[in-house]
């Protein structure tokens, strides 16, 4: 039965601590667009996507309207490209980037992830091409995202390919300068990626998964943090009661559009991420939780145990809440997202290494960290390895999203605006670890992998 | 199936009058209204029945949206299930 008193806190947590659903995204299966003819395989893709998600869009604005719920993003994620480019070797893969960016604008959805390749043991036909496309692609696109997995706790890390993603990184930010280097900003190298993960810019439609499905993103730092405030001298435990309600209340909203969405789609509903996702929005900062908790500021001693706590305490909430959950399920740290993080990195709190330590007690990684213009190659393949094996390790998916800063050094800042934000740019270490990278080869798989 | 309807902002005349004016309109049932008025500010809450609906929810919502900016009061209509799918397990 209704009472008054559910009914004023979910208007509350709508209008006041801005709760939304972050994102609806469909997976779509282009394997059956493969083609040796590059142009036709181009036709096939766009044709697919805009007949499947034709009505993405407004069934979206319809879901938005019935619940007084917003949807912020409407996105697709397809298979990984590099699938489709091995068909074609003598084709440029950017064509595809260009048919996917066609099919965003037709569809409107604000977008299409999957410019991707899974070279965690090695590279197969079309992986190499592709990736060395992945600058030019993020360059003359606005809406698409890429993604590269390099590494697995099944088979370790693929050395070259973090050689290689450290120099396209890097690249990427070069062709991008005169715009804030965005390229990378839409670049997420990853080890241990899911295959039905909603959130951009990993987002790729795995092999395993359905030919198309409707996956829910859900956020609400914000709703987290107002119910903490409500209890400012509860123990921990009690602490972590009170996030793993409010992270249940949260999920069953994603449950229920994503079930909506499913229905009037006529697509099988595929998973609830449940993550806490932040944007720049003032009251919707993940580093203001911890704050809440009791810290002075993000990124000081006592932050990682925080985040632990965090992450856990939403996917005990949220896993009851939702009949399927999947995709990352755990609180984003993205530095430029976040309110708070860009505050505590601004004030020189919050450190490379103290989001190195988080990043293995949360759902991702280093994301959206700005770092200075004149970083090696090296020294980013540096940091995507040290990233990747603590994802190896510990079975869990790390990511890298790092921007070099074209242009600018510690204590300058790069604005991209909308929901990327702002990121004051990092001090990274000096020393070189160029001799390590160059070695190429791969981390053998760690014992972890053992498992059968 | 049915709706929520809630309306808050400072007490002027006419307000149920109005949005039960919307409802009538729609051919929407007016189930349970719940309205208190603590100093100057207005709060109501109505559950109403849409199955009878003779239009489109989402015109009625629109409807709604438009009413509450003019008369300064902030006018929300739901469906219910978000709040039976949030509130209990």
């Amino acid at each position: 039965m209704l009472n008054v008193y559910n009914i004023l806190e979910t208007i509350r947590m709508i209008q006041d601590e801005c709760l939304d659903i972050r994102t609806t995204t469909m997976g779509i299966s282009l394997l059956d667009c493969i083609d040796t003819d590059i142009d036709r395989a181009c036709d096939k893709v766009y044709e697919k996507i805009v007949t499947k998600a034709e009505r993405l869009v407004p069934v979206g604005q319809q879901i938005e309207k019935e619940y007084g719920i917003p949807i912020i993003n409407k996105r697709i994620s397809v298979t990984p490209i590099a699938m489709l480019a091995a068909a074609c070797p003598h084709g440029d893969p950017v064509k595809f980037a260009k048919a996917l960016q066609r099919a965003a604008d037709t569809c409107g959805v604000n977008f299409i992830g999957g410019y991707s390749a899974l070279v965690h043991k090695g590279f197969s036909a079309g992986d190499m091409a592709l990736i060395r496309s992945i600058p030019e692609a993020l360059d003359v696109t606005e809406n698409i995202c890429s993604s590269v997995n390099i590494g697995s706790t099944k088979s370790g890390i693929n050395m070259d390919a973090v050689k290689l993603m450290g120099e396209i990184v890097k690249e990427s930010a070069e062709r991008t300068a005169d715009r804030d280097c965005i390229g990378p900003a839409k670049l997420v190298v990853f080890c241990n990626a899911v295959e039905d993960n909603p959130f951009m810019a990993g987002a790729f439609h795995g092999v395993g998964e359905p030919d198309c499905e409707i996956h829910v993103g859900v956020s609400g730092p914000g709703v987290v943090r107002a119910a903490l405030t409500k209890y400012p001298d509860a123990s921990i435990n009690e602490i972590a009661d009170v996030i793993k309600k409010t992270a249940f209340k949260i999920t069953r909203m994603g449950q229920l559009v994503g079930a909506r969405a499913s229905e009037l789609l006529g697509v099988p509903f595929g998973i609830v991420d449940l993550s806490l996702a932040p944007t720049p929005a003032i009251g919707d900062s993940v580093a203001h939780i911890l704050e809440e908790m009791g810290l002075e500021m993000c990124g000081t001693h006592g932050t990682t145990a925080c985040l632990a706590m965090l992450n856990d305490a939403v996917k005990k909430g949220g896993v009851m809440a939702s009949s399927t959950v999947g995709g990352l399920s755990g609180a984003f740290i993205p530095v430029s997202e976040d309110a708070g993080m860009i505050d505590a990195a601004m004030a020189g709190v919050l450190s490379l290494e103290k989001l190195e330590a988080m990043t293995a007690v949360c759902s991702v990684g280093l994301d959206m960290i700005v770092v200075p213009g004149d970083i090696t190659p090296e020294t980013i393949s540096a940091i995507i390895a040290d990233e990747a094996a603590i994802g190896m390790v510990n079975s869990k998916t790390t990511a890298v999203r790092l921007i070099p800063a074209v242009g600018k050094k510690e204590g300058e800042t790069l604005e991209f605006g909308g929901l990327l934000g702002s990121g004051p740019v990092m001090p990274v270490r000096e020393k070189s670890p160029a001799k390590f990278i160059n070695r190429g080869g791969r981390i053998p798989a760690p014992m972890q992998s053992l498992k059968n | 199936m049915r709706a929520v309807v809630t309306v808050i902002g400072k007490d002027t005349v006419g307000i149920l009058h109005k949005v039960s004016g919307i409802c009538a309109e729609y051919n929407v049932n007016v189930i349970e209204v719940t309205q208190s008025v603590l100093q100057d500010m207005f709060a109501m809450i109505m559950l109403v029945d849409i199955s009878a609906i003779n239009g489109d929810f989402s015109e009625l919502v629109d409807r709604m949206t438009n009413l509450g900016k003019e008369l300064g009061l902030s006018i929300h209509t739901m469906h219910e299930d978000i709040f039976n799918s949030m509130h209990s397990v």
